[in-house]
């Protein structure tokens, strides 16, 4: 099944690190102002990455469940906190937290889990060469979906409450008073992964893909792996935006249908 | 038809107030005094303490979308979220001609409407749900005053056709005069009967 793969070098790695340093160095002359956020972040992935994957390497070799179990722990946690991070309106303590969190363990952790257990089969069921990738895959563009239908959702709302008041005061329920931003909100948040399936193959070469084939894999077995990753990815962005639509509307209005933003987001008025 | 039991909101003595059906209820008060906020209070769009019933059924016995279809508020400032006119009606229209308007209005683009012209296409949208008690907020603060009259005759034709009550919120004196029969003033916290002078 695996063939060889050229393994890199690190002299490899230096002339790659040498493009970049030019680049540094012209961003400078030309004062452009890039430079030393571009160095920092340079640093930054030179560094998690190797460090990720020294754990990764701990890992494989014993794949004890308790390490796994605590990678993704770590894994959901940042991914959670990261989709607070980017709302322009900051929610409310826990309860925000606990949305993010609660809507990526519905849609990438028990996606991967279903993934790994019927789809790949692999022995044990969660061998760390198959479980963390694919998770992190799948946070990695939930919580994108996420963090762009939370945003848009709470943000339009916000910049049209007097609408939705105005049509509660006509009588609509409070779902029929948000349905037009709230359907703004789930294209918002699935626009990103609907266009990387329409372009894939096309005009992009999805990564995990060309990845493998790197690695040596037959084009046509890495292209299975990316149909299936696509399809969970989707579905489970699909899933997780519309739980956080229904949480955060349900957060929003209270049981007399009022627009209760002191409900939701720190310092409403 | 309309009755207030100890109606709490913040920085205002509970208010008790009773309306009969056909009767409109004039309230003046300084901007910040509550008026608003005591509307918002019985259409229920804020929390607040108290009861309110209308025909013995109180609020919190039918869910809130109902309770605002009968009991109706007109916000100060109206607001429109579709493109057309005509999408935002609930019902076929009456009363087009009584507020100025030919029946095209219902193409218009609401882009294109005056403030004037949509705070009247408001009152017809309002009137569209046939709601048994109107609130309305400073209905006219943007008309003219042929315009103004025009509101003040179609609403008071609607109290008296439908047996409805309403609660008008306005600054014109002679307006609230013209209006109803019952006129009440808000200031420092409390709702005091203007008395017929």
């Amino acid at each position: 099944m695996k063939t060889e793969f050229i393994a890199l070098t690190a002299p490899d790695l230096m002339l790659a690190s040498l493009l970049v340093l030019a680049l540094i160095g012209l961003g400078a002359r030309l004062r452009l102002g890039v430079s030393q956020t571009l160095a920092i972040a340079a640093m930054r992935t030179t560094v998690q990455l190797l460090l990720v994957g020294l754990i990764l390497e701990a890992v494989f070799t014993r794949a004890r469940l308790s390490w796994i179990v605590l990678i993704v722990l770590v894994m959901m946690t940042v991914a959670a906190w990261e989709i607070l991070a980017r709302q322009k309106r900051k929610l409310k303590g826990w309860w925000g937290f606990g949305v993010s969190a609660f809507s990526l363990f519905v849609s990438s952790f028990l996606i991967t889990l279903l993934a790994l257990l019927i789809v790949i089969d692999a022995d044990p069921w969660y061998t760390p060469q198959y479980a963390i990738p694919l998770l992190g895959m799948l946070l990695g563009n939930t919580m994108n979906g996420i963090a762009l239908g939370m945003d848009r959702l709470i943000q339009t709302a916000w910049q049209q409450r007097a609408v939705i008041e105005q049509r509660l005061m006509l009588g609509q329920k409070d779902s029929e008073a948000i349905r037009e931003i709230a359907r703004d909100s789930m294209r918002a948040g699935m626009i990103p992964i609907i266009n990387a399936m329409a372009a894939a193959g096309v005009v992009s070469l999805p990564g995990m893909m060309t990845g493998q084939i790197l690695a040596g894999s037959p084009p046509v077995e890495a292209v299975k792996y990316q149909i299936l990753i696509m399809f969970l990815v989707t579905s489970g962005t699909g899933f997780a935006v519309i739980t956080v639509l229904q949480l955060i509307t349900r957060r929003m209005f209270d049981t007399r249908e009022r627009l209760r933003f002191d409900r939701l987001l720190k310092q409403p008025r | 038809m309309l009755r207030l039991e100890d109606l709490q909101i913040p920085d205002v003595e509970p208010v008790s107030l009773t309306i009969a059906p056909g009767e409109c209820i004039g309230l003046s008060g300084e901007s910040g005094s509550g008026k608003t906020r005591l509307l918002r209070a019985i259409a229920d769009m804020d929390e607040h303490g108290g009861q309110v019933y209308q025909e013995n059924v109180a609020q919190d016995q039918v869910r809130a979308h109902d309770w605002r279809r009968r009991v109706a508020m007109l916000p100060a400032e109206s607001q429109w979220w579709f493109d057309r006119v005509e999408q935002h009606f609930s019902a076929r229209l009456e009363h087009i001609e009584a507020l100025g308007f030919d029946v095209d209005v219902m193409n218009w683009q609401v882009s294109r409407c005056s403030s004037g012209e949509k705070q009247r296409l408001s009152v017809l949208r309002l009137l569209a749900n046939s709601p048994r008690v109107l609130l309305l907020d400073e209905p006219t603060a943007n008309l003219d005053t042929a315009n103004a009259a025009r509101v003040e005759d179609l609403v008071l034709a609607y109290l008296e056709e439908r047996n409805a009550a309403a609660i008008w919120v306005g600054h014109d004196d002679d307006q609230l005069k013209r209006v109803s029969r019952q006129r009440y003033h808000l200031e420092n916290g409390r709702l005091l009967r203007v008395d017929e002078a």
